[in-house]
C-alpha cells in the first residue's frame, strides 16, 4: 500500500509544484519518455506520484481514488459539492495565483457593479426578449455569487475558451472568467466590476476526506505532512 | 426509511380524496422543457432542478413541480372554473444538502376560479389539511399580497416601484434597494463619479450587442434617478410594518388594518386576508390560533403572490414542509401571454406524511 498524490500532469503548473515539493526535501520527477505519464517520489518512502489534468484532481480527490492532490482552489470550489465535506485544504502552495472575475464591455460606462448589472440585465431582457448572456466555464460558482449578490434576469451559456471575444462576437454579453493580469480582459475592451470578484484561487494542497487509509499509510502521510511542514 | 409501497398507497390515497372532492385527475409530462421553466424563474432553477439534453428537442427538466405543466393544460382546454388533482413524482437537485430527497412523490390539489378568491383560498387550505389527517402540524400563513399592494402604492418613481417590485421575493436585493431609494445608503460611488463625467464613454469601442443607445437610455434613467426625492420615510416604514406582522390571524388583521390607515392604498389587500379568515372559519378551521405572517414564504415561493401556506413538522424540524401551497395569478399572466386565471393549489409530500406516522 502507499499514499498517492496526484499532480498535474504538464506545464508550468507542474514544473512549480515539483519545484515546491522540492524546496521541502521531497523531490518529485516524471520518469520514462518527455510524453510518458509516469514519476516517481524521493525523500520519503511509500508515496506513489499520480500525473493527471488539473481539472480531473478535485474529482480523484473527492471520490478518494487519490489521498492528496495538487490543484486550484477554483477547480475544488465548481467541481465539488459540498467540497469542505469531501477534502480538506492542507496548504496554498504560493503560486497560480488566478481570480475569477465578472467582466463587462469598456464601452458600458453606466456599469460598474453589481447592482448595475441587475438593472441592466433587466433592461436587456426587455429589450432584446432574452436573457442578459454571461459566457463562462464556472457555471456552479458564477450561478452561486448572482444568486447570493441579486442579480436576476442573466443566463449562463457556456464557453470553454476564448471566452473574452464572446462579447465581441455577439455569442454573450459578459463574461465571467479567470485572469492574472487582466490584459487579455483589457485587449478585449472588457472591464471588471468593482465587486465582481468571484475567488480568488491559487494552487493548493488538498487531502481527500474520502480515501480509504490504512494504519500503515497514514503514518506515511503523517511524515510526508510533517516533511512538508502543512501539518 | 418508509417503503416506497406504503408511500405510493398514501399517494392513491390523498389523490382518490381529493378527486371525491370533485378534482379532475390529471398527469403531465415527466420531461418538460427547460425553456419555459428557465424564463419563468430564471437561471437559479438550474441548481434545483435537473437538466438533461438530446440533440433533437434540445434541453429538457425532469419536472421539478407540477405547477407549471398543470397551468399550460389548463389555459390550453381547460374550461373555468375547475379542479385538478395529479400524484406523482418531482425531482429536485440537492447540492448542499445530502440529506434532503432529489426524488419524491407530490399529490397536488389545485383550483382555477375566477369567482371567489377567498372561498377557493380557503377551499385548497382545508382539503390539505383534511388530507394530512389528524397529524399534529404547525400550519403557517401569509399573503405576499399586502406586500405587493405597498409597493405598488409607493409614493416614488414607476422606475423604482418597478425594481422593487422585480426584487419583492428576493429579500437582500430588496432591503438593499429600499434603503437606497429612501436615501438612507448613498448610491454606489462609481455612480455619481461617471454620471458627473461630460463623456462617459471616453474612446471605449462599441462592443456586443448591447447598443449605444441603450446605455444611454439607462444613463438618462440614472440621471433623473440622481435628482429623484427620496421614497418617503413614512411609506418606508409602512413596509417595515407589514414585513414585521407575524401573529394569529385575528391579532394579524387587526395589525394590518391599523397600518392601512397609514396607506389606505393596501385596503384592498387587506380586505382580502378579511374575506379570506372569514371563509377559512366557514371551512371550518380554527383562525383564532392559526399563524400569519406577512412575508411567509417571500424567498422560497417565488410566483405565488396572494395566499400562502405550508404545514410543518415541530417534533421533527429536520424534515421540509409536509405541505405547501398558496395562489399564484402573476404565472398564470405569465404563461399566459397576458390573459389571467386566478388560481390556488397546495401539495402533500405522501413520503413524509408516511414517515410521521400519518396516512392510512
Amino acid at each position: 500500500m502507499s499514499i498517492k498524490l496526484g499532480v498535474p500532469s504538464k506545464g508550468r503548473l507542474m514544473e512549480k509544484t515539483f519545484d515546491w515539493f522540492g524546496a521541502r526535501g521531497v523531490t518529485l520527477a516524471r520518469t520514462g519518455s518527455e510524453r510518458e505519464y509516469s514519476g516517481i517520489v524521493e525523500g520519503v518512502e511509500n508515496v506513489e506520484l499520480i500525473l493527471l489534468s488539473a481539472g480531473e484532481i478535485p474529482r480523484e480527490l473527492a471520490a478518494g481514488r487519490i489521498h492528496l492532490g495538487v490543484t486550484g482552489t477554483d477547480l475544488i470550489h465548481e467541481k465539488i459539492a459540498g467540497w469542505d465535506m469531501q477534502v480538506e485544504e492542507l496548504a496554498p502552495l504560493g503560486f497560480g495565483f488566478a481570480d475569477l472575475i465578472l467582466a463587462v464591455p469598456n464601452v458600458w460606462a453606466d456599469v460598474n457593479c453589481l447592482d448595475d448589472l441587475d438593472a441592466v440585465a433587466a433592461q436587456f431582457r426587455a429589450k432584446h426578449g432574452f436573457r442578459l448572456r454571461i459566457a463562462t466555464k464556472y457555471h456552479r460558482l458564477v450561478r452561486e455569487f448572482l444568486r447570493e449578490n441579486g442579480v436576476a434576469d442573466y443566463q449562463l451559456v457556456d464557453s470553454q475558451g476564448a471566452t473574452e471575444g464572446t462579447v465581441r462576437n455577439e455569442t454573450a454579453e459578459a463574461v465571467a472568467d479567470i485572469t492574472t493580469t487582466g490584459d487579455t480582459l483589457r485587449a478585449n475592451h472588457l472591464k471588471l466590476l468593482e465587486d465582481g470578484l468571484i475567488l480568488k484561487s491559487q494552487a493548493t494542497l488538498f487531502r481527500s476526506r474520502k480515501a480509504e487509509i490504512s494504519d500503515a499509510d497514514r503514518k506515511v502521510l503523517n511524515t510526508l505532512c510533517k516533511t512538508l511542514k502543512v501539518d | 426509511m418508509s417503503s416506497r409501497a406504503a408511500i405510493r398507497n398514501e399517494a392513491a390515497r390523498l389523490r382518490a380524496g381529493f378527486e371525491t372532492a370533485g378534482a379532475l385527475p390529471v398527469e403531465t409530462a415527466i420531461l418538460q422543457p427547460a425553456e419555459v421553466l428557465l424564463d419563468l424563474y430564471g437561471e437559479d432553477i438550474r441548481a434545483r432542478a435537473y437538466v438533461t439534453s438530446d440533440a433533437l428537442r434540445g434541453e429538457q427538466m425532469l419536472r421539478p413541480d407540477f405547477t407549471v405543466p398543470v397551468v399550460q393544460m389548463h389555459m390550453q382546454h381547460g374550461a373555468t372554473p375547475a379542479r385538478y388533482t395529479y400524484a406523482g413524482e418531482v425531482f429536485r437537485r440537492q447540492e448542499d444538502d445530502p440529506d434532503r430527497a432529489n426524488e419524491y412523490l407530490q399529490v397536488g390539489y389545485e383550483i382555477f376560479d375566477k369567482e371567489n378568491p377567498a372561498e377557493a383560498d380557503a377551499e385548497v387550505f382545508a382539503r390539505i389539511r383534511a388530507g394530512l389527517g389528524d397529524l399534529p402540524l404547525r400550519a403557517a400563513t401569509g399573503d405576499i399580497g399586502v406586500l405587493l399592494a405597498a409597493v405598488t402604492a409607493l409614493r416614488t418613481t414607476e422606475q423604482r416601484r418597478a425594481a422593487l417590485m422585480r426584487h419583492i421575493w428576493r429579500p437582500r436585493r430588496f432591503r438593499a434597494l429600499l434603503d437606497r431609494f429612501a436615501g438612507r445608503t448613498p448610491p454606489p460611488a462609481s455612480r455619481a463619479a461617471f454620471l458627473a463625467e461630460d463623456d462617459p464613454f471616453g474612446d471605449a469601442p462599441q462592443i456586443g450587442l448591447r447598443s449605444r443607445a441603450e446605455i444611454e437610455e439607462r444613463i438618462a434613467t440614472l440621471r433623473a434617478d440622481a435628482v429623484a426625492e427620496p421614497i418617503p420615510e413614512g411609506d418606508v416604514l409602512v413596509i417595515d410594518s407589514i414585513l414585521n406582522v407575524r401573529e394569529t390571524m385575528p391579532h394579524a388583521l387587526a395589525r394590518l388594518h391599523d397600518i392601512t390607515v397609514d396607506m389606505p392604498a393596501i385596503g384592498t389587500a387587506v380586505n382580502r386576508v378579511e374575506a379570506r379568515m372569514e371563509a377559512l372559519a366557514r371551512c371550518g378551521v380554527d383562525v383564532e390560533t392559526l399563524d400569519f405572517e406577512a412575508s411567509y414564504g417571500r424567498s422560497q415561493m417565488e410566483y405565488y403572490d396572494g395566499f400562502v401556506f405550508g404545514f410543518y413538522s415541530e417534533s421533527r424540524p429536520d424534515l421540509p414542509a409536509v405541505a405547501t401551497g398558496g395562489r399564484y395569478d402573476a404565472l398564470t399572466r405569465v404563461l399566459g401571454q397576458g390573459a389571467e386565471i386566478p388560481a390556488v393549489g397546495g401539495v402533500i409530500r405522501p413520503g413524509l406524511v408516511v414517515e410521521l406516522g400519518g396516512g392510512a
